[in-house]
Parts: structure tokens; sequence; C-alpha cells
């Protein structure tokens, strides 16, 4: 074979690039030669040494890594988190093409919001007998509460996206709608950033369009959709369980909006609210990645536990804007792809001009019979269903499969039910495979927005290539990967990021307010690292004691056992298991603020529940749990370290310094409580400097022997030694004085939460190494835990 | 006929709850030439922070309140006098089963009383292989709708047993039709169920039933709480007959209409996130009793 490279490339990659027969592929035409706007990428992947191709793929993973980008895979009984699979060589989409392209998808999103506003409305395409009843009426997504609910703006649509394929003739097929709450978008910019890490001098030279300049006009978009210029604009999350929340999380971070979940949310005399530690701020667009029907419990699903009782409240009265509208998901059940092709002409002036894989809906007797005509070639399923026409294959058969009079029957008796559609042959798209490029099956997602003119398309999308050639291998759950897609031969582009153009004055954005459940996970969080410290260092100097046998008295060892177990640790193991509870506490109150929380930190975090559990499986007491838990406490204290040292200091990090300092003191009342009664066995004081971590203070200030008041001086009344009590309280104070609203206290209230936190402190301060007994150490614990339910109280709930 | 209606829900909350918005659906219907409400009044306690009501979908009429935070315990109360008139029914060739699905094709209304609404599984009424195979053979020699409606329910009234212990306000259709045991909503689901199984769309309907009979005749079961039955559309000029299988009979004078939907779900009295709170206690208290007709006022012959 011959091929344009031959010439200019020692070609041991493409020998053995092959299309299959019958199929499109992207890069290679029919007779063998490379396609022109694939020809500079093509040379470098076949002039390239295997081992530069390796670098190549390596900087894409590295960054993907580095990002944290992952998603959720669900298996039988638990889900987790897969790192992304990027096929590393991006699919390449020819200029002229992709305007055709573009144009046509514009054309198939007026007809949907033509389509969902007269379901919505007038219904007048059932009435005149262009829609079937029974599609409306039986279809899940198209929710009665909304009907004859004009949203707020008066659009339905706002961000859609197409999955698309290439048949073997060449053109591209529409193969499903998407305009529940699309995803992909911002997996496509993760995309973007590690292929142009893998081939930056070809994207240089290819003058590839960037995507950031779409998000830019959405963001504006939405910002300009809000009828209150002091009302947010927020994005709703399923949450951290969902397996794109990484992606909601990176777009909230991205664009700057308030990431949210259906219990930050409180419909207040008809306006939506987040609830924030500053109180309730109203949000007046609302971009949801939640399914419609878990949006609010009280008028759709009731059994949902994720949304907001009231929101269809406040779409009622007529101030919140969705995007998408509440019910947009009709427009995504596969049937309807029978019907748009014939609504086309009359909705938006002519045929469309991207056409759908051929659909029939099964309740018509016309196509019950064009079914049985050609079963062989046709997928059946739910007529409702709105999933992929590939992936897992789920409730579809092969219509073939069935006996021409099995299928007949079916059709007659649920044929309003059913919905027949082609089988599909997706084209193929180079992918590295052990070294090689090999032809995979491709189909792309290409997003739209509205910019409040008319749409645009953000220029690239997101690729999913197959693992075999089986065109049912190409979603991700099954191995299956993703990639970018690159236009190509464009006119030069300048580069736009997201940052506003120099004309505009400089203005230090102010942040927004912190929703409380956020607040809530960060002072938890501060509460879990610091818990496992403690833990860690009650461990180890009970592990140390273990090797002197000798010295360490019976009693000595009765007393930290006593302690350790009210802690729900069992000395008998190097690493309980109240250990890495505390440490999984401390990553799913992470996991539920990724948006707020560094990268590093979270990987560092995640690393060291990893290493604690890998710990625990081997690790004995003694000598061998002494240096794994030394281990782990350099690692938390790099997570510490990361947190407190790149924090930005707002309030979310206010929230996280309170709860660190507030499980700290807590921690250092129970313990000097514990070990400093009169009657405390030998040793115990040595052990309690120990853990409060003050070894060598202590030797530099009192040189004479440890006493009782010696220990309580440097641990509980110094204010110098960053782990006294004090310390600890004096900290809190000066935290909670500058909360929001901290210092308010209406007339007849209770004293309010500085208050409380100075009264302690100011008790603390008059305090002696005497008057400090076991008792009065009690009392402080149980007054810091009164504050805590203050705190909650006031901020959180 | 005319009755004085009282209604009165209290629910007791383990906890104070922080509030909670609750959507009410327990005032009679005003319905053209079926229901007329002559007065309404509904008491709520504590005092709601919020109040509204707008119309459902289905045509139902809902409260929407917010209570105060705090609230431990809430009590909704409805007064009202309720007249209902006996329906003039057109007399018309009963439509055969075999023609009605051409029959609802010719139907391309979609608005809350259309049938198309009440045919396909919904989220409380999912298909059952069981009820349809059960309103199959009961069925099997009736030829027309309207008759097939009072076929069936006369025979799962026979098949089932009405028990107050042996369901739950969420148990599904499959587990009761399993017992053959229940109350009215399990008795109307069951028998909605098994309509759409045959292709004729029904509904479930909620309201009440008068507590004392007229004189000679017995009382009927499920009038001392919420009562329901069930709606089924028997064709384009008969519309839709409402039958009630917990007490064998056709829908007349007896039963005042507070709510119509796909099941249960669509009509619950209180839908509330206070729900959600897990401990509850809940109860009902209905009291519904024959006014005698205003003075010079001809009643209305049954």
């Amino acid at each position: 074979m011959t091929t344009a490279l031959a010439s200019h490339g020692r070609g041991r990659i493409f020998a053995a690039y092959r299309p299959l027969p019958g199929v499109a592929d992207e890069m290679m035409d029919d007779k063998g030669v490379i396609r022109p706007h694939w020809r500079r990428l093509a040379a470098h992947l076949d002039a390239a040494r295997p081992e530069t191709l390796a670098a190549d793929r390596a900087r894409a993973e590295r960054y993907l890594r580095d990002s944290g980008v992952f998603y959720r895979q669900y298996g039988l009984n638990q889900s987790i988190e897969r790192p992304w699979p990027l096929s590393p060589v991006p699919v390449l989409i020819d200029a002229a093409e992709w305007e055709a392209l573009a144009e046509g998808l514009m054309q198939r999103a007026d007809l949907l919001e033509a389509v969902i506003s007269d379901l919505y409305g007038e219904n007048r395409l059932v009435a005149s007998g262009r829609l079937p009843p029974a599609l409306v009426a039986g279809n899940p997504e198209w929710l009665r509460p909304l009907v004859g609910q004009r949203p707020a703006g008066g659009r339905f649509l706002h961000f859609v996206a197409f999955e698309l394929g290439r048949g073997p003739d060449g053109r591209w097929w529409v193969l499903a709608d998407r305009t529940q709450a699309p995803s992909g978008a911002g997996y496509a910019l993760e995309n973007r950033v590690a292929t142009r890490r893998a081939f930056a001098q070809i994207y240089q030279q290819e003058n590839i369009p960037r995507l950031a300049g779409f998000f830019r006009q959405f963001r504006a978009a939405l910002m300009a959709a809000r009828s209150d210029p002091d009302s947010r604009v927020a994005i709703l999350s399923p949450g951290p369980l969902n397996e794109t929340y990484y992606e909601q999380a990176y777009i909230a971070r991205y664009l700057g909006l308030t990431l949210v979940q259906g219990q930050d949310l409180v419909v207040n005399k008809g306006r939506l609210m987040v609830r924030t530690v500053e109180g309730q701020v109203p949000v007046d667009v609302l971009w949801r990645r939640l399914d419609a029907a878990y949006a609010d419990p009280l008028e759709l699903d009731p059994g949902s536990r994720l949304g907001t009782p009231g929101l269809v409240s406040a779409i009622r009265a007529g101030g919140l804007g969705m995007v998408n509208a509440l019910g947009s998901g009709v427009l995504e059940a596969r049937a309807l792809m029978a019907f748009l092709p014939e609504l086309a002409p009359d909705l938006v002036g002519g045929p469309l001009t991207i056409p759908n894989i051929a659909t029939w809906w099964c309740g018509d007797a016309r196509a019950r019979a064009d079914v049985l005509e050609v079963a062989d070639r046709l997928l059946l399923s739910d007529a409702m269903d709105a999933a992929q026409p590939f992936g897992p294959r789920g409730a579809r058969i092969r219509a073939g499969e069935l006996s021409p009079a099995a299928l007949k029957a079916r059709l007659e008796r649920e044929g309003a039910s059913l919905a027949a559609q082609e089988a599909v042959t997706l084209s193929t798209t180079p992918a590295l495979v052990g070294g090689q490029l090999v032809p995979r099956p491709v189909s792309m997602r290409v997003f739209l927005a509205w910019t409040g003119e008319g749409w645009t398309a953000m220029p690239g999308a997101f690729a999913r290539i197959g693992a075999s050639p089986d065109p049912e291998a190409l979603a991700m759950q099954y191995g299956g990967s993703a990639a970018d897609v690159w236009i190509v031969g464009g006119r030069p582009v300048d580069p736009v990021s997201l940052v506003p153009p120099a004309t505009a004055p400089y203005r230090r954005a102010e942040p927004d307010p912190l929703p409380s459940r956020a607040a809530d996970n960060l002072f938890w969080l501060g509460r879990y690292v610091e818990r496992s410290e403690g833990m860690i260092r009650q461990l180890r100097a009970y592990n140390t004691r273990l090797l002197e046998t000798e010295g360490a008295s019976a009693p000595l060892m009765m007393a930290v056992e006593s302690m350790l177990e009210t802690q729900g640790l069992d000395p008998e193991k190097g690493i309980p298991d109240g250990l890495l509870e505390a440490i999984d506490s401390a990553i799913y109150s992470a996991g539920q603020v990724r948006d707020r929380f560094s990268l590093d930190a979270w990987s560092a975090l995640l690393d060291l529940g990893k290493t604690a559990r890998r710990m625990a499986a081997r690790v004995k007491p003694g000598d061998d749990a002494v240096s794994a838990l030394s281990a782990l406490l350099r690692k938390l204290a790099g997570i510490s370290g990361l947190v407190h040292e790149n924090m930005y200091r707002a309030m979310g990090w206010r929230f996280l310094a309170i709860g660190r300092q507030h499980e700290r003191a807590l921690g250092m009342a129970e313990m000097l409580a514990a070990l400093t009664s009169p009657d405390a066995p030998d040793g115990v004081l040595d052990l309690a400097i120990e853990i409060g971590d003050s070894v060598m203070t202590h030797r530099r200030r009192f040189t004479l022997a440890t006493s009782r008041e010696t220990v309580i001086d440097l641990l509980g009344l110094d204010p110098l030694n960053p782990r006294s009590l004090l310390n600890q309280i004096e900290g809190l104070c000066e935290q909670i004085s500058n909360l929001p609203g901290a210092l308010d206290r209406p007339p007849g209230a209770p004293p309010s939460l500085a208050e409380v936190a100075l009264h302690l402190q100011a008790d603390l301060s008059g305090a002696t190494p005497a008057s400090l007994d076991p008792g009065a150490l009690r009392e402080c614990h149980r007054r810091l835990l009164n504050l805590s339910d203050q705190l909650t109280e006031t901020y959180f709930n | 006929m005319r009755y004085r209606v009282r209604l009165a829900i209290r629910y007791d909350f383990g906890r104070p709850t922080g509030g909670g918005r609750q959507l009410l659906r327990i005032a009679p219907l005003e319905l053209e030439g079926v229901q007329r409400v002559h007065a309404c009044q509904l008491e709520i306690a504590p005092t709601p922070s919020e109040t509204g009501s707008f119309t459902d979908f289905f045509g139902n009429l809902v409260n929407e309140v917010v209570l105060p935070p705090g609230a431990s315990t809430m009590r909704a109360e409805i007064w009202a006098e309720v007249e209902r008139l006996a329906p003039a029914r057109p007399a018309v060739a009963p439509l055969r089963l075999a023609g009605l699905a051409a029959a609802l094709d010719e139907v391309t209304d979609l608005g809350g009383q259309s049938p198309h609404h009440f045919l396909p599984p919904s989220p409380r009424i999912p298909r059952v292989v069981a009820i349809g195979a059960f309103a199959a053979n009961a069925t099997r020699r009736t030829k027309d709708v309207a008759e097939a409606v009072e076929v069936l329910g006369l025979a799962l009234h026979r098949a089932l047993t009405f028990d107050a212990t042996a369901t739950h306000v969420d148990t599904s259709v499959a587990e009761a039709f399993e017992l053959r045991r229940g109350v009215c909503q399990d008795f109307s689901h069951i028998m909605i169920a098994g309509l759409r199984s045959l292709g004729i769309p029904s509904a479930y309907v909620a309201g009440f039933l008068r507590t004392t009979p007229p004189p000679g005749r017995p009382r009927l079961t499920g009038a001392d709480a919420m009562h329901a039955w069930v709606r089924a559309w028997t064709g384009p000029q008969e519309g839709w007959v409402e039958y009630d299988p917990t007490n064998a009979c056709k829908v007349a004078l007896d039963h005042v209409v507070v709510g119509y939907g796909r099941d249960y779900g669509d009509v619950a009295p209180v839908t509330g996130t206070l729900r959600l709170d897990g401990e509850q206690k809940s109860a009902h208290m209905v009291d519904i009793e024959e006014l005698a007709p205003p003075p010079g006022m001809v009643p209305n012959l049954p």
C-alpha cells in the first residue's frame, strides 16, 4: 500500500493501520490515503519514535493525574473513582465540515426548543395529530406540575448536547439529543489541556480554536439572565457520589459559580435562596446537573433526597431561571426521533440538515409493518428510554433475534411502549494501543449554549473511543476512553481565556458567601484531620512504651489503654480501625467540598487513607507500629502544611481552622483530665508531655523534674505553647470574632457565640496549675462541646 | 344531597423540625353539575409562616403552607358544606372493549381530564402480571367497557378482604394483591391496575364517604377516614364513570370528591418535607353529616 506518508516517515506506525471494511475512517480514506486535515498530525505520529509517543502520552496522563480528574464507576455493591481514561490522539475534523455541522445542530436545537415550548404550552402538535398523545402522556419526563408554566425569560433550553456518529456513507448522524442536564463539557476542557500537553507543537501549528470563549459567552449569558444583580448563579449538583461530580466541581471552579446541592437551597416567600454563613442569599439562575424528577420532593419524585422542597413553587412564582427548564428531559425519549424530521419543515422552516438515525415508534401500525420488514437491522427498546444508543445494552434487543411471529406479537401487544432504531455503525479513528495505531469506533458529543441572542457551538467536542472494534464498547463503564476533538484548517485564532478584556477597570472580586453546608464540612474536615493526628500521637506514645516493658509500669499502660479505648481505639492493633474511620471521615468531608479544597491537599489526603489502610493490614503493635505511625504523622503534617500555608484566607479557611483548633482543645482537655489526676500512675505525666508534642519545651522551661504543675502549666495554660489549651482557645476566640454576625446579640437573647468563647478564654486565663484540676478540665471540655453546638446552630443549620 | 364535612388531620413529629413546607389536598372540589362547594374553611395550627394555593395539573385544589421552624405538631382542619348532584347521564350505545383503543386514538386533548394520562403505568401502579391475569379472567365474557368496569369491581370486591391492619400507605399494589387484603387505597390501586391492563384508562379518586347511612341502608366501609375509589374512562360519549370497589357500588350521592390523580401519590392529603424526618405519627378524623335541604329547595332526585 502506498500512503502519502511513505515518502517522509518511517511508516512503522501506519504500516499496520487498516480501516475496517465497510466502515468510514476519520483519518484515512477508502483508498488508504491520509485525509488532508490529518497530514500534519499523522506525519508527527509516523515519524515519532515509540519512546517519543510514550512520552507524549505520559505528559497528558500526568496532567490528568495531577489535576485529580476522575469519574465514578459503579459496580455491583460499590462505586469507585477511576482515573480519567484519555486516548491521547485527538480526533481531527475539517473546519469547513465543522461549520456545516454546527449550523445543522443549531437548527436542530431550534427545533427542540419549538417542540418543548409546545409540549408545555399549547400542545398543538398533539391536537393536530402530528405527535401521538400517548408519546407525551406516557413520557415520565413530561412533568405535569410544569405544564402551562412559561420559564423565566421565556426559553426552555440553554445548554444542550448532541451525540453524533458518522455512518458508512460519510455523513454525520444524530444518535441522541441531550437536553436534560448534559455532562461532558468540563471533561472536554480537561481533555483539551491534557491533549495539548501531548502534542503542543502540532496544536500551535494547526491554529486550533480555543474552548474558553464558549464558556465565557455562556457564563455571561447566565449572569445576564438574573433579574436581581445581587443574586447568584449556582450550579446544582447531585453530590459527590454522582459519576460526573468531578466535572461539576471543575466547571464551578472554572467559571467562578457557586456549587450547591439541594439541601443548600431553601425557598423563602417564592424565592430560591442559598443558605450561607452570612444568611440566605437569593439565587436567580440555577444551572442544574440534577435530573428534573429529583429536583423537588414535594411536587416531583417524592422519594428524592437530593432535591429542594418548594423549587417548583419558586418556578411558579416566576423569578427563577432553570438551565435547562425542569421537564426538558421529555425531548430525550428515543421514540420522539421518529417524529422530529417531519416536524422540522413547519417548525424551523426546512428539513433537518443533520439527520437523526432512522427511528420508528411502534405504536403506529405503519411503523410496525416497516419494522417487521427490516427487523434484522434494528434494535428494539423502550420508547421512552433516554440512554445512549450504544454502551450497556440494557433492555435493548436486536429485533432480528426474535422470530417473525414473536416479534409481530410483541409489537402488537406493546407497540406504544417500543421504539425501533437502526443499529449504528460508527466511523473509526486512530487510537494508540500498545504502541500501535489502530482504528477504533468513535462518537462525539457536541455542545451548544444559548447566548441570549442565538446558539453558539463549543468549537471542539467530547469524543468517545471504543475499547474494541465493537461500537457497543464505547461507554467508559465498559473500558472505552475519551478523546479531544480538534477543528483543523480554520482561520488563525486569538488565544481566548476566561480573563476579562483589559478595557474593564480592575476590580478585586469579593468572594461569594460560603454555603452553610460547605462551612459545616470544612469545620469537620479540620476536626477529623486534627483528631487523626491526636490519635496517632497517642498510639505512638503507647506503642513506644510497649517496647520498654521493663520501664513502663502496668498501671501506666492500663491508664493509656483506657484512654485509647474511650476513643474507640483498640490497643491490640498496630493501626486500629478507629483511626482508619477518623481518616475516612476527613476524606468524606473533603469530598463534599472538592470545589473549595486544593487538589494537592486532596491527593495527599487520599494517599494518607490508602497508606493507613495498607499498614493496618500488616503492622503489628510495638516497634513496627511506632515507625508506621511516625510515617503517617509526617504525611499528615504535609497535608496540614498544604492546607494552612496555601489556602486563601476567606471564610472557608476560617471554618477549617476553627475545626482544627476546637478539636485540638477538646483533645487536650480530655487528655489532661485523664492523665493528671493526683493518683495517676508513675510515668503518666511524661507521656502527656510526649503526646502534647512538648518534650523539648518542657525540658527547656522546667529544669526540675516533671510534676503535675509543670505539665498543666505547659499544656494547659502556657499561651506561647501552640499545643496548649489556652493557646487553642485564644485562637478560637479570634477566629470566631471574625465570623459574620458572631458578635450580634439581640436584646433578651442568650450570649452570642463570640461572648461565650470570650468567657471561656477569660476563665481559663485566670486559672492556675492548682485550680485546673481534672474537674475543671472536664468542665472546660463540656463548655467546648456547647460552643460547637452553638456554632452548628448559628452557621450550619 | 347536602353534607357538612369536617376533616381533621394531626401530625406529631418525634422532635421539633426545622420548619417545613407542606402541600395539602384535602378540600372538596367544585365540579360543575356534579358537586358544589357552598362553603369551605381551612385552619392550620401552628400558624404557617407562608400560605398559598394553586390548582394542580389534574384540577385539584392544593393548599401550600410553610410551618414555622420548631413546630413539633401540625393540625389541619377543613369545614365545608358540599352539595352532591345527580349527574344526568345521557343514554348512549355502550362502547365495545374492542373499539376502545381506536376511540382513544381520536382523543387528541392532553388536559388534566384526558384519558391518556390514566392508561400508562404510574409511579405507584406499575404493570402487575397477576392482576392483569385476574382482570382478563374476570371479564372474559364481557364485551362492553362500562360493563367491564362493574364486573371487575365486583370480582375484586369478592376476592379481596377489607383489613385495616394488613397494609400501610406505602404497600405496593402487587403486595396488596398477593395478600388479597387491604383498605380502600389498596382496593382502588388494584382495580386501576386491572382496568389499565384491559386498556381502560382509569384514575384514582380521593374523597369522603357519608358517615351515617340513609335509613334502612347499611353503613358503608371507609367512612371514618378519607376514602378512595376509581374513575374509569368508558368511551368518548359515556366519558368517565366512578366505581367504589371497597363497597362494590357505582358512585352517586354518598361520595364527596376531593381529588383526581393517576394514583394515591397525585392526591395524597399531605405531602410534606416533614415526612423525610423519620419518626412521626399521624391521625385522621372525618365526620360527614347530611344536612336538611334549605327550606323552599327541591331536593335532587337520584
